[in-house]
């Protein structure tokens, strides 16, 4: 087995910079999502096609991104 | 180009390749995300979960010797072993699986370079199957500790410049702005950073292939915030992990002789009760000292 149709992309969700990344595990798709900085794997999903995948992983991550507070400095 | 200072501490997705089920070699996958590796891994690699097997979990501390030992023995590592550790998130936790490896003396620890984001790009064989492994005898060294901080050092350098202090958190993190990255949950009382930190978050080491960048790039990146490798350095993060990537870069592909890890990091000093915290960005905060 091996991972096809590496890729990886950057939007912005909740405000914060986001990369998620996708590729097909045999009749799989998988999506990971991170924050950006410091690159923290938010959530993860599969799915039958990489935009269902793509699609659940960033509903989670908007979800967890939603909480975050900002602190006037 | 400069060569880094010990290239033998890092293994090219190759090199892996041919190597992985050699006697006598190890890979071991550790992962931020704990299920990354029942997704599929390097063919013939074992995993440790950061949060049970590289901790002690009743205290917060780094594994005890004896547990250390341990894991090694189900692990089926001898002291000979090539032990070559890599994961996600650009081997964060392989870094921290790497500096506690060498705070026990195992002679040859290595960092798949660009970890499991390379191997996954590039296409390579996966598994699912855990190897079986057969278990060894392992008697670790006694441990290192010029290789970890510890508060005292860190309020030593923060108050008198013993040592160079580097904090490889976001920005925002250092700033004060946010308490946690973003979506994860804050696990400090206050926020900023350490008095006389400077700021070089610890994806400036990398390039976005995960790979480390060069030696030349690395030098300049720390030099330029004035971490050359002439007084003592320690790095710190949230809880030491990010730190660790930063400590390797420093200890290790830019060989510099006093380089210390201080795992205690933001959790433990932004939660202290009396404890100095700069917030904004440095150049405010060291005007704000005067």
């Amino acid at each position: 087995m091996n991972a096809e149709g590496y890729a990886e992309r950057r939007l912005e969700l909740a405000g914060w910079p986001v990369n998620v990344a996708s590729y097909r595990l045999g009749t799989q798709w998988h999506a990971k999502a991170d924050n950006v900085s410091p690159g923290a794997a938010l959530a993860r999903a599969t799915g039958s096609t990489r935009e269902e995948a793509e699609r659940r992983t960033l509903e989670r991550a908007e979800e967890l991104l939603g909480r975050t507070r900002r602190h006037a400095v | 180009m400069a060569e880094y200072a010990n290239p033998e501490t890092l293994a090219t997705t190759d090199w892996v390749a041919k190597h992985a089920k050699d006697e006598g070699v190890r890979i071991v996958e550790v992962d931020v995300d704990t299920k990354a590796y029942d997704e599929g891994h390097v063919p013939g690699a074992i995993a440790w979960a950061w949060n049970t097997e590289l901790c002690d979990t009743v205290r917060r501390d780094i594994l005890s010797r004896q547990q250390f030992e341990e894991l090694m023995e189900r692990s089926g590592v001898t002291p000979v072993t090539t032990l070559v550790i890599y994961g996600d998130n650009n081997n964060w936790f392989a870094a921290w699986a790497l500096w506690q490896a060498k705070i026990y003396g195992h002679r040859d620890v290595r960092l798949m370079n660009g970890g499991r984001k390379k191997w996954l790009s590039e296409g390579r064989e996966l598994s699912t199957e855990a190897p079986k492994v057969k278990s060894t005898n392992y008697t670790a060294q006694e441990p290192d500790v010029s290789l970890r901080a510890f508060l005292p050092q860190v309020q030593a350098a923060s108050a008198r410049g013993t040592a160079a202090l580097v904090d490889v958190r976001s920005p925002q993190e250092f700033t004060g702005e946010i308490l946690a990255p973003p979506g994860l949950p804050e696990t400090c009382q206050r926020g900023g950073h350490v008095p006389g930190a400077r700021s070089i978050p610890w994806a400036k080491a990398a390039n976005d292939d995960g790979t480390f960048k060069s030696a030349d790039e690395l030098r300049q990146l720390y030099g330029s915030e004035g971490v050359d490798g002439s007084k003592p350095v320690i790095a710190y993060c949230r809880i030491g992990e990010r730190s660790s990537h930063t400590w390797f870069v420093l200890k290790y592909l830019l060989g510099f002789r006093d380089v210390k890890n201080y795992d205690g990091s933001w959790t433990e000093w932004g939660n202290l009760v009396g404890a100095g915290v700069e917030r904004g960005t440095a150049a405010k905060a060291a005007g704000a000292r005067g």
